[in-house]
């Protein structure tokens, strides 16, 4: 099941979300995510300024096998996108926590936040889909 | 075996001269008009085409060549009559536009030809226009709208998809400007009826199906399916991909389906052509006849003529510049008449014998059939899913060792629901010889991966190229060739190697 | 059996292993009651012998001699080696190249296809194909509604001297995604499209602009001056295009300032007969830039795991296979044996080949047009520049010339006034590199002599 960083959050859709200081999350794809996807070959990113509600699909992530909807976890508004993807999609397969973040946005709801999965609970929804 | 791209072969200055004006006429033309450089075309001599033509033919598998169990295809034996017979001057060199009296002889075989399908589904009327499988699905899904907008019931825009569904269903369904609501596929491969039941409603445009599935099986519950669906005011589109399966044994039309397509080039033997032409003719029932996309063949007094919008007012309208695929649809009349009534009725019977015979010695030798309590109808369903974990020999390596065997690779990983999976269909025209070969190769495969999987991981080896990246091909995108000259390199898109 | 290869014994062998009696008992999982009876309406099989001879008749009902006919697929002449080659058994049973190491004589074709219709139409990429022009006029549309994100409106002005057909397809295609198609007249002068009329539209939101060259009348559209307007409106245009004329015209790379971004045509000239009307190709090209958005199959040249060079299938996941209700378009197929043609009628004819077929068949059809001049009454419909087709005013109606001339062995060409009710008496006439002197001759006094026995009826 891969890596699962302690301190994020997680969506079932195999996303993660950091807390930032200035209030805004970052987002990204797990670990998970990447392996079943293979090696990206490109990467679709929502516009800045885009105002965006949970559960939305903004952003698409490629592989030569799948093209893959990214969702919004969290209502609110695009304030960055990770513009080395452009040039580096494989960044996602080989640092999916870090340097493969997808963007960045500045929530609206702030109760959304409690709904997300506490690492815990993303490793054990991960255990039960393998058979 | 490798052959350099046509451009390397040339000179400049070289040609094949006898093949155009030998004069440069003055064309008068204001010089705003006219091209300034030339563009990127071979200058070869005739010999050097056909060489380097027939060499690139050579790295091919063909069924001309090879056996082709791929589910889904029905890559039955080509029969080269209906080439010959389709390519004869009065048909090639007739111009779509010519007037109806010069057409009379083509048009009898379209009109017999729309009999027949007739005939074989139970169908009321076909337009033989759209050019291939998706664009009969496009056609069918439109007349479905169009019909319930004709009755002024446009809240209808939800077109049902099994999970199972091949791609083109859903893709369909989204082009026609309606919203797809997939159902899901019970373990023992129908559609699972209850689910369906909570999904129609009053939004229910209609449902998206084929039988057999794609999983290979006959759905029994097909009556109950039609039953929900019309009682919810939806219409039935049959996908007709797997009629091979089922012609001359049940009639789609009495199946309760409004809508069909017919793939002719897998049903009807017409040439796959290395990705096509193909044709996707489109029938229906009574209710949806008015909505046939023109033109359409009918009759006069004493011949045939073109049907068009003043015949077919409520038509979907044109999908087509001129009628379809003239010379496909030709191919698939000439094999009609090959066959006969007896022989279309034999095609299911030998097709589905095929397909159960492998896939029991298949599973005598070792193999897991995702079905084994069922009938193969004219293809069946294998998983590498225990050899995957076990030995991380995968559906995609048995693919690829199998072309070092002589054979092209059943289609693989589709249905997308069965995990590493193998959708095999021998079709009629492969002789009890061919299947016996077959199994061998895959026995030998199979223990291959039980004692050195390397082997099945680094197929295929005999082949011209050996296993392609397909990520560089993805991310550094060359999709056209580049001399030298002009650019420094091959490559348009030079994205940074990861 | 035809084609059914299995002798008594083989099926005895087979049933046994399978453990039934008979071939019957396979299909016991159907209901009896959906189990149908004989075929009917289905005559018995004949033998080959006998189907060609039935062919041969039929094919034989439809000989004409000379034919004149245009308006959007056009008889030029086709070396023997293109179907020679095609029909290789290695080519027309081949399967779509999903298994790219057992496809690599398909894929390098299409691949030098790709580079070639790319260069002709002076864009960066092609796709593999589409079904025909039409259609991929339709599928440029909705590529150009998907990649002008700045555009809300779904509006695209389509010339009224865009192919009817054209036209029809087009909307019939793109009618359910909320695309609406504006027509704009054509200057009934000049035959080319209004450009004041045009330019009325300045300031509104316009997603594209579909510019043909040369348009259903043979006329060379002012295209720098369209593409241009479409430029500084911030609509995207979409060429429609006759590739051989392209081996003597600017491509629509080269149109105005900056060129147009997306180019759509039908390929039959290049190598494919005119087939009673198909299977024909359409070709799809375009910037760099927009290759995610382009619809059908696109092969990529890489390296093998020894570092040869190979071809494959790319950017697969924008396909209907893989993205499902997502796709960028439903379409599977792509037309590859007709490409395979076009591929190698392109090699064969080669740059100076294709420009003497575009010179020459405008020679043809501007001699045509100045000798049936002379005919009196008879005069060209339109001022502005022509390629390879030319609409003749004649004096009286033109449909009952061209049934006359027919029964004389010639196809005289289309009465536009089907397609263009204001176009009375209008014959829309193409004469490509396959008509000698003589046939031009032949033509012209059997029009001449048409014309009198019209209106001596009258």
């Amino acid at each position: 099941m891969g890596e699962i960083p302690v301190e994020l959050k997680y969506t079932e859709a195999h996303e993660w979300i950091r807390e930032q200081d200035d209030g805004t999350v970052e987002v990204g794809i797990t670990d998970h995510a990447q392996v079943s996807l293979g090696e990206l070959v490109f990467v679709e990113l929502p516009e800045d300024d885009t105002v965006v509600n949970a559960g939305d699909a903004c952003a698409v992530v490629e592989s030569v096998k799948a093209a893959s909807d990214v969702y919004i976890p969290l209502s609110g508004t695009i304030v960055a996108t990770n513009q080395a993807l452009a040039d580096s999609p494989g960044l996602v397969n080989t640092d999916p926590y870090g340097e493969g973040w997808l963007f960045r946005l500045r929530p609206n709801t702030p109760t959304q936040l409690e709904e997300l999965l506490a690492s815990e609970d993303y490793e054990r929804f991960v255990s039960e889909l393998k058979d | 075996m490798s052959e350099p791209l046509i451009f390397e072969r040339g000179q400049p200055g070289r040609s094949a001269s006898a093949q155009f004006p030998r004069h440069e006429s003055a064309h008068e033309l204001p010089a705003q008009f006219v091209r300034s450089e030339p563009p990127l075309l071979p200058e070869v001599s005739e010999l050097d085409v056909v060489r380097h033509y027939t060499r690139l033919s050579q790295m091919n598998f063909s069924i001309d060549t090879h056996f082709y169990p791929l589910g889904s295809c029905t890559m039955k034996y080509n029969p080269r009559g209906c080439n010959s017979f389709a390519s004869l001057p009065g048909f090639t060199q007739r111009h779509p536009l010519a007037p109806e009296s010069s057409s009379q002889g083509f048009l009898t075989c379209l009109f017999e030809l729309q009999e027949m399908l007739k005939s074989v589904t139970g169908m009321a009327a076909f337009s033989l226009t759209p050019m291939a499988g998706a664009q009969g699905e496009l056609a069918g899904v439109a007349m479905i709208r169009a019909y319930h907008v004709d009755r002024g019931d446009i809240g209808r825009t939800e077109i049902i998809v099994p999970d199972a569904a091949h791609g083109t269903n859903p893709a369909t369904a989204t082009m026609c400007g309606c919203t797809v609501k997939e159902v899901p596929t019970r373990a023992d491969g129908d559609v699972n009826l209850d689910v369906l039941r909570q999904l129609v409603g009053s939004q229910t445009a209609g449902i998206m199906l084929t039988n057999p599935s794609t999983l290979g099986v006959f759905d029994k519950n097909i009556k109950a399916i039609e039953e929900i669906i019309h009682a919810a005011g939806g219409l039935l589109y049959y996908d007709g991909a797997n009629l091979n399966a089922i012609l001359g044994k049940v009639l789609p039309a009495e199946m309760g389906f409004d809508v069909m397509h017919i793939n002719l080039h897998k049903t009807f033997a017409t040439p796959h052509g290395g990705g096509g032409p193909g044709s996707g003719v489109v029938g229906t029932g009574e209710t949806l006849k008015p909505f046939l996309p023109i033109p359409v063949v009918g009759t006069t007094a004493n011949g045939y003529r073109w049907l068009d919008e003043a015949d077919l007012p409520k038509s979907i309208g044109r999908l087509s510049a001129f009628m379809g695929n003239a010379g496909v649809l030709l191919r698939a009349y000439i094999y009609m008449r090959l066959l006969g009534r007896e022989g279309l009725e034999r095609v299911a019977d030998y097709a589905v014998l095929n397909a159960n015979y492998v896939m029991v010695q298949l599973r005598k030798a070792g193999f897991d059939i995702v079905f084994p309590d069922r009938r193969a109808s004219h293809e069946f369903l294998v998983t590498l899913k225990r050899q995957a974990k076990s030995k991380g020999v995968t559906a995609m390596d048995f693919a690829k060792a199998l072309l070092d065997r002589g054979i092209h690779a059943p289609t693989t990983y589709f249905p997308l629901l069965v995990p590493e999976c193998l959708l095999i269909e021998p079709t009629e025209t492969e002789s009890k010889q061919t299947l016996d070969h077959f199994v061998a190769a895959m026995t030998e495969i199979l223990a291959e991966a039980a004692s050195n999987a390397a082997l099945c991981k680094d197929a295929p080896v005999t082949t011209p190229v050996k296993r392609l990246d397909d990520v560089r091909a993805a991310r550094q995108l060359d999709v056209r060739y580049q001399p030298p000259e002009t650019d420094g390199g091959a490559q348009i898109v030079n994205a940074a190697a990861d | 059996m035809p084609f059914i290869p299995h002798t008594d014994h083989d099926t005895q062998l087979m049933l046994q292993a399978i453990g039934v009696d008979d071939i019957n008992s396979l299909f016991d999982e159907i209901p009896d009651e959906l189990r149908c009876g004989k075929l009917m309406g289905v005559p018995a099989a004949i033998s080959e012998y006998e189907v060609g001879r039935l062919m041969r008749r039929q094919a034989d009902k439809d000989r004409v001699e000379l034919n004149f006919l245009g308006a959007g697929a056009y008889e030029h002449h086709i070396p023997a080696a293109v179907w020679e080659l095609t029909t290789r058994g290695e080519f027309y049973s081949a399967y779509t190249p999903y298994q790219a190491e057992a496809s690599q004589g398909t894929l390098q074709v299409i691949y030098e296809y790709q580079t070639m219709m790319a260069s002709l139409t002076g864009q960066d990429v092609s796709n593999a194909s589409l079904y025909d022009g039409a259609s991929a006029l339709a599928e440029a549309t909705l590529m150009a509604v998907r990649v002008n994100r700045a555009s809300k409106s779904r509006r695209v002005l389509i010339p009224q001297s865009v192919h009817p057909h054209y036209a029809a397809v087009t909307k019939a295609i793109t009618a359910s995604q909320s695309i609406e198609l504006v027509q704009i007249p054509y200057d009934p002068n000049s035959g080319q499209t209004d450009l004041a009329a045009l330019r009325s539209h300045a300031g509104t939101d316009i997603t594209a602009v579909i510019i043909p060259q040369p348009n259903v009348f043979g006329v060379l559209e002012q295209v720098d001056e369209i593409a241009d307007w479409a430029a500084d409106q911030g609509a995207l245009g979409i060429a429609l295009v006759n590739p051989i004329s392209l081996g003597l015209l600017r491509p629509p790379g080269e149109w105005g300032r900056e060129g147009v971004p997306i180019v759509c045509g039908e390929g039959q000239p290049l190598g494919v007969p005119l087939s009673s009307g198909g299977p024909y190709f359409g070709f799809l090209t375009c910037r760099e830039a927009l290759v995610r958005q382009l619809p059908g199959r696109l092969v990529g040249r890489t390296v093998d795991r020894d570092g040869k060079l190979g071809f494959t299938l790319t950017l697969q996941a924008r396909e209907q296979h893989i993205r499902r209700s997502r796709a960028t378009s439903n379409i599977c197929t792509n037309q590859g044996l007709m490409v395979t043609a076009a591929t190698i009628y392109m090699s064969l004819l080669g740059p100076q080949g294709l420009r003497r077929v575009a010179a020459e068949s405008h020679a043809k059809t501007r001699g045509l047009a100045a000798a049936a001049a002379m005919i009196d009454g008879v005069e060209p419909a339109f001022t502005a520049p022509h390629f390879h087709e030319v609409v003749l005013r004649l004096p009286v109606r033109a449909g009952a010339v061209i049934e006359k001339m027919r029964r004389q062995g010639i196809l005289a060409g289309i009465a536009l006034s089907s397609w263009y009710p204001e176009l009375e008496n209008c014959l829309l006439v193409c004469a490509t590199e396959t008509k000698t002197d003589a046939d031009l001759h032949t033509y012209v006094q059997a029009l001449g002599q048409q014309i009198e026995a019209s209106r001596a009826a009258s």
